[in-house]
């Protein structure tokens, strides 16, 4: 038995349709052939493509890896093939506009999609991804003309789109880079420098790939305030627009990873090469962030994607492994022994996975139809409360899903035993590739400075207001049905300490911005827990609602009640460890450690 | 050249079929359902004559409730140009289906007739074979290559042992293997353009053809479990039990 996925239509149906009114989408001006009709197609088909040619790519792809020779980067067998499948199913441009050759569709049918690639090749899943990102950064500031030359091909997948952000020596603190872009003659710059872990820096998949890259001008200030943004092509264009010679662009070699072995991840030597601005000179930063903030929800998704796959396998393997019996005796003495699945431990673990998965899907399809209002609603004010809360959440959902996404990888290892640690089954490849999105698209550690240096304080806590007034008014609203007050009321609980929590750390960040470090990433989590919760409690009133005597109802119900009594507790934990404040944790000195 | 291309809506393929408690069928209730596998060969068959010039317009048909419409749908997303839905709630055998079929057959005059060798649910392999009987056309089955020319195909078929070529004149009923090709993933853009595509809902009741069931169901079981295996301890132990035992050899 191998990684085992189907993909999960039926929860993403319930979210879409019964929990959230996927219809809004088409009331959106620009989206109105997105129909619910049309996106569930769509999903439908995308989740074909996912389970029968990416899937059976995952394994085999890990074992060979990407292959580095003279400059050249090969990515592994049947990459090529799967590429354009994926392609001509037309799962790239998704969200483009159709000015510049894209689809034009929502955000929300991508984060669906990406979910399930996610699921099924990771690896695989990251050279559109970065394609995506580029496009959008492209479409947003660039010049008319740069969108003219590069969208459409970026949109149709025959190039394709990197990042080009860590350097040597820097990485978080971009402030520090020292690539250098020199205005020549034409108006266009030479751009020198290295860049390092640039994904999908250099591959076979596409004929042309377009950096943006982040360097420094003659005259720029110092710090971050000196980074400008550019276009660089591996192959600069011929008149007719198509690639032509290269670019002064090369790979010097590829990293050799501990997962994600299928994406390439390489080191990148500008020499002289020709870019061309994006945006003004010296604002470069604030263009990347169109890329990075887009591409850290899709880094959640791929948590929740891996947490999908973990869960389906171990729930596959521990109905099918035997081994001893019952606790209270044997469940099916005809057989040898029991499957594992009766037992309570191990259920606790799948239970842990699926809780968290579900809870999960609900928030990040919350936030992409956010997104989607966010930039298309008639009235100014909707989109930009929408904007808000899909900027606060952007950390949470990084982060929170990130670390759960590798907690529930770890727990299908644990769940299949040493059959999980050999590499046969695939389970180790599962934590292993799920370990990089908890370091990539700013780590997770940033993920927290951002929710609580960034989003708490913004607008006097603005932000925060979107999030909280809709679910203290829903648990207000239901906390005294008597179906629901068992679920309802334990989040209550817990948003009202996530409430003091958030307090605390503002008062005490004012005074001392260290308070608010030493705290962050508990409180991300936290925030995660409770906003999970929140969702909770919305898909249990949902399916209270629509009993009608579908199994997946109840069951529904069900795990509700598993996330409030054995996920959701973890944030009283949490609590104490942020009240507690900096003290223990700055109290030794260096020389201690 | 029309093609017409018959569709059937099916228990998706990576479902585990379970039978009802009251063994009068498979459940269907909440489970996933797709285009029988076979089908989906026949729709891409049909697309592919269209992108080679050899057909001109592409018409799925299917035969079902409401929910049929769906696998119309995908039909049209991968390519057909419009579709036919013949509406009825009523359990329909493979008679039924190829008199029904043959109704639209002689209203839209195709020059093929396209579709799977059977559905994975009761795996018939009927309807076709009764199709080319009640038109009074050439037949053939499991097709894993097909060719035209002048007015007639060359239909490469799996056979056991090997593989046997027809030539068929048109107009004919074509029926596919799983070697034929292998379908699409129908795109974004054609999943949008599906939507715009016209059905045209038909009444099965109205066209005149008697569609009751000739075959009645007495149980449905799961196939027995697999027992666990013995060990022998010589050919002629081997011999004895395939012989008195499971009475494979005489």
């Amino acid at each position: 038995m191998v990684q085992t996925y189907s993909a999960p239509l039926r929860d993403m149906r319930f979210v879409l349709n019964e929990l959230l009114d996927v219809g809004e989408i088409a009331a959106l001006p620009g989206y109105e052939d997105a129909t619910p009709d049309v996106i569930d197609a769509m999903i439908e088909e995308g989740a074909k493509l996912c389970e029968n040619t990416l899937l059976p790519l995952n394994r085999p792809a890990d074992e060979e890896g990407c292959h580095y020779e003279n400059g050249v980067v090969r990515t592994p067998q049947g990459y090529k093939e799967a590429y354009k499948t994926f392609v001509d199913a037309g799962w790239t441009g998704v969200t483009l506009s159709p000015d510049y050759g894209g689809k034009g569709l929502p955000q929300l049918i991508s984060m669906v999609f990406d979910e399930m690639v996610c699921s099924t090749n990771l690896a695989f899943g990251v050279y559109p991804l970065l394609t995506n990102g580029a496009a959008a950064v492209i479409e947003l500031h660039a010049a008319e003309a740069l969108k003219q030359a590069y969208l459409p091909r970026l949109g149709d997948g025959t190039w394709s789109g990197t990042m080009c952000l860590t350097e040597p020596h820097c990485g978080t603190d971009l402030g520090l880079i020292r690539t250098k872009a020199v205005p020549t003659d034409e108006g266009r710059y030479a751009i020198s420098g290295t860049k390092i872990f640039i994904s999908a820096g250099e591959h076979d998949l596409t004929e042309n790939i377009v950096h943006l890259v982040l360097a420094k001008l003659p005259d720029a200030p110092p710090g971050v305030r000196g980074i400008s943004l550019f276009l660089v092509p591996k192959r600069t264009l011929k008149e007719d627009g198509t690639a032509g010679p290269a670019n002064g662009v090369s790979c010097g070699s590829i990293e050799e990873k501990m997962g994600i072995h299928g994406s390439a991840t390489c080191v990148m030597h500008f020499d002289e090469a020709e870019g061309y601005l994006i945006g003004k000179p010296h604002k470069g930063l604030r263009c990347m962030f169109t890329m990075m903030n887009g591409a850290r929800l899709g880094v959640g998704l791929q948590g929740l994607g891996l947490g999908e796959t973990a869960y389906q396998s171990a729930t596959a393997y521990a109905k099918d492994r035997r081994q001893g019996r019952g606790l209270k005796g044997a469940e099916e003495p005809e057989a040898s022994a029991d499957p594992i699945i009766v037992h309570p431990d191990v259920r606790r673990m799948l239970l842990n996975q699926r809780a968290i998965n579900e809870g999960a899907r609900a928030l990040a399809y919350w936030t992409a139809l956010q997104l989607d209002i966010s930039r298309s609603h008639e009235d100014a004010s909707v989109r930009e409360d929408a904007d808000e809360l899909v900027q606060l959440m952007t950390p949470i959902i990084k982060a929170f899903f990130t670390d759960y996404g590798f907690e529930a990888t770890n727990l299908a290892v644990q769940v299949h035993g040493g059959h999980g640690y050999i590499r046969e089954h695939g389970m180790e490849q599962l934590v292993r590739d799920a370990r990089i999105s908890q370091i990539y698209e700013g780590a997770n550690g940033i993920q927290a400075l951002d929710l609580v240096g960034r989003k708490l304080p913004r607008r006097a806590g603005r932000y925060l207001r979107h999030f909280f007034h809709p679910a203290v008014a829903f648990i207000e609203e239901n906390k005294d049905d008597p179906e629901l007050a068992d679920i309802v009321g334990p989040v209550g609980k817990a948003l009202g300490k996530l409430q003091t929590a958030t307090l605390v750390i503002a008062q005490r960040g004012l005074g001392d911005p260290e308070e608010a470090g030493a705290a962050a990433s508990d409180y991300l989590r936290m925030f995660g827990l409770v906003a999970v919760g929140y969702m909770w409690c919305q898909m249990a009133k949902c399916a209270r609602d629509k009993q009608n005597g579908d199994a997946f109802y109840d069951t529904k119900l069900k795990t509700a009640r598993f996330y409030v009594q054995k996920v959701l507790p973890d944030s009283a934990g949490l609590f104490l460890k942020i009240m507690a404040g900096k003290g223990a944790v700055m109290a030794h000195g260096a020389e201690e450690f | 050249m029309k093609v017409l291309v018959a569709v059937k809506r099916t228990i998706d393929p990576n479902v585990k079929v379970r039978v009802k408690s009251d063994q009068t069928g498979v459940e269907t209730a909440n489970v996933k359902m797709a285009m029988n596998p076979f089908c989906e060969i026949a729709v891409e068959e049909a697309v592919r004559m269209k992108e080679a010039g050899s057909a001109n317009e592409v018409v799925a048909v299917s035969a079902g409730a409401d929910k049929a419409q769906e696998t119309l749908r995908t039909a049209l997303a991968m390519g057909a140009d419009r579709a036919v839905h013949i509406v009825t709630e009523a359990e329909l055998q493979p008679l039924a289906v190829a008199r029904l079929l043959k109704v639209i057959a002689d209203e839209e005059q195709p020059g093929l007739v396209i579709m799977g060798k059977q559905a994975i649910d009761d795996d018939s392999n009927q309807t076709g074979q009764m199709l080319a009987a009640l038109l009074g056309w050439p037949q053939a089955t499991f097709a894993s290559e097909i060719e035209f020319k002048d007015g007639t195909a060359d239909v490469t078929r799996e056979i056991d042992g090997g593989l046997e070529t027809l030539n068929v004149n048109l107009p004919a009923v074509v029926t596919t293997d799983l070697r034929l090709n292998e379908p699409r993933y129908a795109s974004l853009p054609n999943i949008m353009k599906a939507k715009k595509k016209p059905i045209d809902r038909r009444e099965a009741d109205a066209l005149g053809v008697d569609i009751s069931p000739r075959l009645a169901i007495h149980k449905v079981e799961e196939p027995p479990k697999r027992e666990a295996g013995i060990k022998v301890a010589d050919v002629a132990e081997l011999v004895a039990k395939l012989r008195d035992d499971a009475k494979v050899i005489g």
